[in-house]
């Protein structure tokens, strides 16, 4: 049900941006960049209050008119980021967050293949797959 | 008709044009016997009719035309012959005699087909598009240039060839010359019947294209061109050289490793890793296989392939895939996207396939039954992984966590996978789950390194603490018990009725202590009854002792006290307040300060004075209220022990997490760096 998935590493540099090719990419990707402040801003707060308690799961960055965003953060500071639409039937939370686990279990099979340097950008077809997965649902 | 046609052994009465007559000739040798020169093989004229890719009824139609199953062999005419009604049959034409003497296009056999067309610059080559989904279009363009080399070489070819076919299928012999021959041979043969001539074309010239080219030779002609193999496989990766496998004759899928294939990854693996059952790591395999200088691309893509189980690691099974993919890319295939069933079976039926090789057994020609076998033994490889891939899923399954797991959980489950796959397989059927895979993929597997180790960390580390405490509940706990459970030996049944519903938190105490409030009580009752209180002192005094005793026992445990207290206070209960005076003092001492709450309520239990006889009834109803208020007041004592006990842990529990909190502080500027 994603209009664009993205990936970045812990410097924040993006290591893997799709999105539904049918609508301005570019709109998509300015969104992104703007939701890693959001994302940067729950990862402090949360950690200095809890410490190793951080919840993986950042939840609804924030809305606009068309599209929601969600946040994910790894333990190794790489984020995951989910724009949806909002005209979709509103999402249930543990769907967006079954996306994100799987997003997260194909990102460690990315990491686990000794060819990948951490900190490539992600060229694996089972990482596309997984994603075109998600994404063709909106249709 | 057939007289006619013998007589026409030379080309004389059938009209073959000079292409027929070159082309047929090539087949000729090829299905050359060994034993019988100018018979033909059965089973290579079979092969080569399954190639042509008519239905049996017709094949079997061609074979009665010709006059090979009247003869009972087939001779050369008679192969002619039937060439030529093969290639009636393929432009659509009724399999009749006079259908040979009509102007037909050469007989198609599937793969068969480029040859002629290279050589004979016929028309566009169809052979090409069959295979062209195998290769790209780089190979495909090399194969001409060997082909044009191999219409010089043509004349030498045939010679080559019968010698080629003297040993028809034995097993080869290459091994020896394998490592430097061929890396394109191996899955060459498997492809699906391209011209043994290609193949020999290919072979003897010495492009270092012919290694992507595919030289599939049916796997039914395949065997033999190895030995004259000069070194078309140069050295690239003199490593991969897989050895010449023998002919896969079952079955000539390129995903299928073969015995010899097998047993060159395994010196492989043992190279890399000396125990088979073992894994190599992801570093390793790297190194190993960035020698082969593929694309890295590509490389990452086989990984993904062949590490099944993802662990960042090759396991025996795996590292066969990986290999095999590895030597069918050098050799031009396109990377499949998901793993081949066969390539997962293959290198387990392969060792089936040899002794079941299909044909040769029936006198003429078979041509239904060869493709079929290995079906049946795939369904049953495939029933035989439906246990263990259910099992090593449900192992997966049940280590399923949404983060990743610890290296060791993980390890141990996929540890668990291979054993169970090895255990069945490795000598002979390596089982894996790929049906399971997509299953496997979808359910979190266990990961290698987990990215939420700290969180795992913290947790386990605190789970240790808090342990410690609790033996000491127990062991007190345990003592005050078994010495309750002495004092209740002489105890009557009335006490089971005294028994009150226990508090819902520490059953045990109160009805540790109730049983044992009731022994004393009831022998104090008794004793009361029946003599004076210095009988209660004397009872009293041994429960003291007996109650000492598990404090010298577990020296130093909060609880010792306690249970001495609870001794004490029942004690003190139980008996005359006067007798209990001189004890308290001593009991006192043991006492830690949080308990000393719990002297309150049994020093201020009243004690009733013994009632005198002729008010019994009276003073016993008194006894058996008081009793009860002592009882609920013990319990009483007993919870709020405990809850000081507890209140106690929960501030070391506190301590731990905000000093582990405190070092997390600190290491977290350093991790953000």
């Amino acid at each position: 049900m994603a209009v664009c998935i993205a990936a970045f590493a812990k410097e924040n540099y993006p290591l893997y941006i799709r999105s539904v090719p049918t609508q301005n990419e570019l709109k998509f990707h300015y969104t992104v960049h703007t939701s890693l402040d959001v994302v940067e801003e729950k990862i402090s707060a949360v950690g200095k209050s809890l410490g190793d308690q951080r919840e993986l799961y950042l939840g609804l960055l924030y809305p606009t008119e068309d599209y929601k965003v969600y946040g994910y953060v790894t333990n190794s500071k790489v984020k995951f980021v989910i724009v949806v639409d909002s005209s979709n039937t509103s999402l249930r939370d543990n769907e967006i967050r079954s996306m994100f686990r799987k997003l997260h279990n194909s990102f460690t099979d990315v990491m686990c293949n000794p060819f990948y340097n951490p900190g490539d950008p992600i060229q694996s077809k089972a990482f596309n797959g997984i994603v075109s997965g998600m994404m063709v649902q909106t249709g | 008709m057939d007289q006619e046609s013998a007589a026409a052994s030379g080309g004389s009465l059938i009209a073959l044009s000079e292409h027929e007559q070159r082309y047929y000739s090539g087949l000729h040798a090829l299905c050359q016997a060994a034993d019988a020169p100018g018979k033909l093989s059965s089973g290579k004229v079979a092969e080569l009719f399954k190639a042509s890719q008519l239905p049996p009824e017709s094949l079997h139609k061609v074979t009665e035309v010709c006059g090979a199953k009247h003869l009972g062999y087939f001779g050369t005419p008679q192969f002619y012959i039937a060439l030529k009604l093969l290639a009636a049959a393929q432009s659509g034409l009724p399999i009749r005699p006079e259908s040979v003497t009509a102007n037909l296009p050469l007989p198609r056999f599937a793969g068969l087909k480029t040859e002629p067309e290279m050589r004979y610059a016929a028309a566009a080559p169809p052979g090409a598009d069959a295979l062209g989904a195998l290769c790209g279009s780089a190979p495909g363009s090399v194969s001409w240039t060997p082909a044009d080399r191999s219409a010089f070489r043509h004349p030498e070819t045939n010679a080559d060839k019968k010698e080629l076919w003297s040993p028809p299928r034995s097993p080869c012999s290459s091994p020896p010359r394998s490592p430097l021959t061929h890396r394109s041979y191996p899955y060459t043969k498997q492809r699906n019947g391209v011209d043994p001539q290609i193949t020999y074309e290919s072979m003897h010239s010495p492009q270092p294209m012919a290694q992507l080219e595919q030289h599939s030779s049916p796997s039914h002609y395949a065997t033999n061109p190895t030995p004259e193999h000069p070194a078309v496989l140069q050295a690239s990766s003199a490593e991969r050289l897989s050895q010449q496998g023998t002919a896969d004759y079952s079955d000539d899928d390129p995903w299928r490793i073969t015995a010899e294939q097998l047993e060159y990854y395994t010196n492989q693996f043992k190279s890399l890793q000396p125990d088979l059952g073992a894994l190599i790591l992801g570093a390793v395999v790297k190194n190993f296989f960035t020698k082969s200088k593929l694309p890295i691309p590509e490389l990452s893509h086989i990984w993904e392939l062949s590490d099944v189980d993802r662990d960042g690691a090759l396991t025996f099974t795996e590292f066969c895939i990986a290999f095999h993919l590895i030597v069918a890319r050098k050799n031009g295939y396109p990377l499949p996207e998901s793993l081949p069933p066969t390539l997962q079976l293959g290198f387990v039926q392969h060792e089936e396939d040899i002794p079941d090789t299909p044909e040769s057994s029936e006198p003429l020609i078979v041509f239904e039954d060869a493709e079929p076998r290995p079906c049946p033994m795939e369904r049953s490889l495939a029933e035989r992984l439906q246990p263990s891939s259910s099992t090593s899923t449900s192992k997966q399954e049940l280590e399923e966590k949404f983060l990743k797991e610890d290296l060791g959980v993980k390890n141990s489950s996929s540890s668990q996978d291979k054993q169970t796959l090895q255990q069945g397989a490795f000598p002979e059927r390596p089982e894996l789950p790929h049906d399971c895979d997509p299953q496997m993929k979808t359910k979190t597997r266990p990961r290698s390194y987990s990215s939420t180790s700290i969180e795992d960390a913290m947790k386990k580390a605190e789970e240790p603490p808090t342990p410690p405490p609790r033996p000491q509940k127990s062991h007190s706990r345990a003592s005050s018990l078994d010495l309750n459970k002495l004092l209740q030996q002489g105890a009557s049944g009335v006490k089971s009725g005294w028994l009150l519903p226990p508090p819902a938190l520490p059953p045990r105490p109160s009805a540790s202590q109730v049983p044992h409030f009731l022994s004393a009580s009831e022998k104090a009752s008794q004793n009361k009854v029946q003599q004076p209180n210095f009988a209660d002192f004397s009872h009293f005094r041994e429960e003291e002792e007996s109650g000492v005793k598990p404090e010298d026992q577990a020296p130093g445990s909060r609880f010792g006290p306690s249970t001495e207290d609870l001794n004490s206070s029942k004690q003190d209960v139980s008996g005359a307040s006067h007798s209990q005076v001189p004890q308290k003092p001593i009991r006192r001492k043991y006492l830690p300060e949080s308990q000393n709450l719990e002297i309150g309520p049994p020093p201020a239990m009243p004690f009733p004075p013994p009632a005198k006889p002729s008010q019994k009834l009276l003073s016993r109803q008194k006894r058996e209220i008081q009793m009860a208020i002592r009882k609920n007041r013990e319990t009483n004592a007993v919870l709020t022990r405990l809850n000081s006990e507890l209140q106690q842990q929960l501030k070391v529990v506190h301590q731990e997490r905000v000093t582990l909190e405190s070092q997390l502080e600190l290491l977290r500027p350093l991790a953000s760096m």
